[in-house]
């Protein structure tokens, strides 16, 4: 049965995959977990703030990310950022941005989403007492999220943070519908250049699926050392 | 802002001369639906089993449910589909492989399988959770009557854990309908595909997405409605159903 | 040093505080006793401004703590607070739990503010302690270290919301003793407690509350003595059975 492949294809490819295509993969998977991290977190603030202006529309955006499909949403920021950018820039015309810049804000506002909702739920296990206590200090509200709750909140919910990685990690392959060459895309160009469908999607799977366990595996053996004692 | 705003569009025919492209859209939204409900049975059937035997005193049968949900995991979806529509083909006797690439609405079921495969791993992660989370009395108790294993589950079990984890299934649920959208990779005309090639053919890009945005909103008030109720139908009283803590894309 | 007048407080429709008044002079010790549900400790809480108040007024030193203008945190460095859970930091050590207000709040230098940590602790005997994590301290030693945090802050008056309900009974008695120490040493305590042994000993006045109200508010041996009430006789019989 397998004597019609030729897995040579992907020893010789092997150089386009990696330094074109996971390259991309894992530069885009970093930059927009940070950015999503950081804007989630924003987000999750708002939300809990009770000030009614600003939790709404904080809600309302999470709800709408959550609701559409992410394929949909970079379609969507494709079109839209250079729009924005001329909005933003003052232009005569859209502006051009590039793959990377459309991928990288796609996957940033769309994971903060989900990042909110994990550090909602982290801000929210954190003992009323510990607010309390850090007010009786006469601590302000900036410095009590800060240096008392963030904290706790990131290292109770670090695990959960990581596997949302992951599921970005392995999200990231749907920049395919914009034929962006990111490892998949890589993949599925040698594929379809060479005709070595079968050789090249079962190697990408493999390598998607190396990584994806070896990350979730070394989530869990945190999970068991980062634990705060209370 | 140099675009031509046009909301007229939608009535306007499209390409193949007979459907409006409201009417094309409804068609992809009917086509989503069609695909995130098969594939969503498949994925409770399948991970209900896999949940199940995760948790069966055997030793050898956690494994066999681990390494499923592990395989079904750390693959994405999209690559899943490949594997599926491309390479299954190529490595069944040819036979069955020419008769797999002929089919009509290929792109249908295979989505639906490989869609129903994905989900089912998730599945099987909230139902482990759900009957882990009841108390180890509960299965000594049905046990201590003289009832099998598999009837302590059938029993006993699964229907306080689905109680359980109905809030975070129904997140799965919505979901796999939102997955759907990933087969338009592999040909299939659901709902952002539809879109996409509405934006295509007419230029007029932010009304074919937003119509989209629209539905695909409904479709998640509705199915959010209705979840709710069964939720209520289905209560047990007294109890405060605690869903177990497991992240929910 | 703190005048409580005429205080109210509802939580939705249900009324937690009735008019309640009671003042703390300088150098004084008040406990506030009472059984659950009679306010009390919301009561401490509100002197903080941790809990809102709707009638009456708080003053503090001469600000007062209802007031729209006035600075609550730095009203609240110059009051000390322990609570029933001790609350401490879990994720800094004891040292970095004493020193983050001081730096932070007070502004002070890390030198300085070690110091002074260093010289709590070992006031409250705890000083070998100084480099573990709350997590790794018994019950008494937590709330001992929670006493020396706020002591780090120079407060003026310090607040305590039941510092020994959670406490196993063999630790209630090394904590007792530092804030007996503390009362010696001249510092101006409203004191939430059960502990009526505590009250005896050093406490000035005893304010007993019932139902949201101050229903009694006497020196301590004529509380002990001679309750006025009906419900503080009930009360302390039922305490002093023990």
């Amino acid at each position: 049965m397998f004597s019609n492949f030729d897995f040579d294809v992907i020893v010789r490819s092997l150089p386009y995959l990696f330094y074109d295509g996971m390259t991309f993969t894992l530069t885009l998977t970093a930059l927009a977990t940070a950015g999503a991290i950081v804007f989630g977190t924003l987000l999750a603030l708002m939300r809990l703030s009770g000030l009614p202006p600003v939790a709404l529309p904080a809600a309302g955006y999470v709800n709408l990310m959550r609701s559409v499909p992410l394929v949909l949403m970079i379609f969507w920021f494709y079109f839209l950022v250079p729009y924005i950018g001329q909005w933003i820039t003052g232009a005569s015309r859209p502006i051009q941005v590039g793959a990377f810049v459309s991928s990288l804000v796609t996957f940033t506002l769309f994971e903060a989403a989900f990042f909110c909702e994990i550090m909602r739920a982290g801000i929210q296990s954190i003992p009323r007492g510990q607010v309390a206590a850090a007010q009786a200090l006469g601590m302000t509200y900036p410095q009590t999220m800060g240096y008392i709750v963030l904290p706790q909140a990131f290292r109770n919910m670090l695990p959960v943070l990581l596997t949302q990685t992951i599921i970005l990690f392995q999200d990231t392959s749907l920049v395919y519908v914009l034929s962006i060459t990111d490892f998949l895309g890589a993949a599925s160009k040698v594929a379809q250049r060479d005709g070595r469908l079968v050789e090249m999607y079962l190697f990408a799977a493999a390598v998607y699926f190396a990584i994806s366990f070896a990350a979730s595996l070394f989530v869990r053996r945190l999970q068991r050392r980062v634990a705060i004692v209370r | 802002m140099n675009y031509n705003w046009n909301w007229g569009i939608f009535f306007q025919t499209s390409p193949d001369g007979v459907h409006t492209y409201l009417t094309t859209l409804l068609m992809g939204t009917g086509w989503t639906l069609a695909t995130g409900l098969a594939a969503w049975c498949l994925a409770l059937a399948l991970g209900s089993l896999v949940g199940v035997i995760r948790t069966a005193p055997s030793a050898w049968l956690v494994h066999l449910g681990n390494a499923y949900v592990e395989l079904f995991r750390n693959i994405p979806l999209l690559v899943q589909m490949f594997l599926w529509y491309f390479v299954l083909p190529e490595l069944l006797p040819s036979a069955a492989g020419d008769w797999l690439k002929q089919l009509p609405d290929a792109s249908f079921y295979t989505a639906v399988v490989a869609l129903g495969f994905y989900t089912s791993a998730r599945v099987a992660e909230l139902v482990r959770a759900g009957i882990l989370s009841l108390a180890r009395g509960q299965r000594m108790a049905a046990l201590a009557l003289g009832l099998t294993q598999p009837q302590a589950y059938a029993y006993v079990l699964l229907p306080m854990a689905f109680r359980i984890i109905l809030p975070p299934l129904t997140s799965e649920f919505l979901n796999t309908i939102k997955n759907s959208a990933v087969a338009l990779t592999i040909g299939l005309m659901e709902l952002t595909a539809r879109a996409r090639a509405m934006q295509e053919f007419t230029f007029q890009v932010f009304e074919a997405f937003t119509a989209a945005t629209v539905i695909y909103l409904m479709i998640n008030i509705v199915v959010t409605f209705a979840m709710r109720a069964l939720e209520r139908r289905t209560a047990v009283p007294g109890f405060i159903g605690a869903a177990p803590q497991v992240a929910t894309h | 040093m703190i005048t409580i007048s005429h205080v109210s407080k509802w939580y939705r429709d249900f009324q937690v505080l009735k008019d309640c008044s009671t003042d703390v002079e300088k150098g004084e010790v008040v406990v506030v006793c009472g059984p659950s549900g009679s306010g009390k400790s919301t009561l401490i809480k509100c002197v903080n401004g941790l809990e809102p108040f709707q009638g009456g007024t708080i003053t503090v030193a001469g600000i007062s703590v209802g007031d729209r203008k006035t600075d609550l945190p730095k009203l609240r460095a110059r009051i000390g607070m322990v609570f029933q859970h001790f609350e401490l930091f879990p994720h800094l050590t004891v040292t970095r739990n004493l020193v983050l207000a001081q730096v932070k709040v007070l502004g002070r230098g890390k030198m300085e503010s070690e110091q002074r940590a260093m010289q709590l602790l070992a006031r409250v005997g705890l000083a070998d302690h100084a480099r573990k994590y709350p997590g790794e301290l018994s019950g008494g030693q937590q709330q001992r270290v929670a006493i020396a945090r706020a002591l780090a802050m120079d407060p003026i008056a310090m607040l305590f919301d039941e510092p020994t309900s959670a406490l196993d009974p063999e630790m209630i008695n090394e904590v007792l003793d530092v804030m007996v120490a503390l009362a010696a040493d001249g510092m101006t305590m409203m004191v939430v407690t059960h502990e009526m042994g505590f009250a005896r000993k050093v406490a000035r006045r005893v304010v007993f509350m019932d139902h949201g109200e101050v229903v009694e508010d006497a020196p301590t041996a004529e509380f002990f003595g001679q309750p006025r009430s009906e419900r503080a006789r009930v009360f302390l019989s039922k305490i002093l059975q023990h």
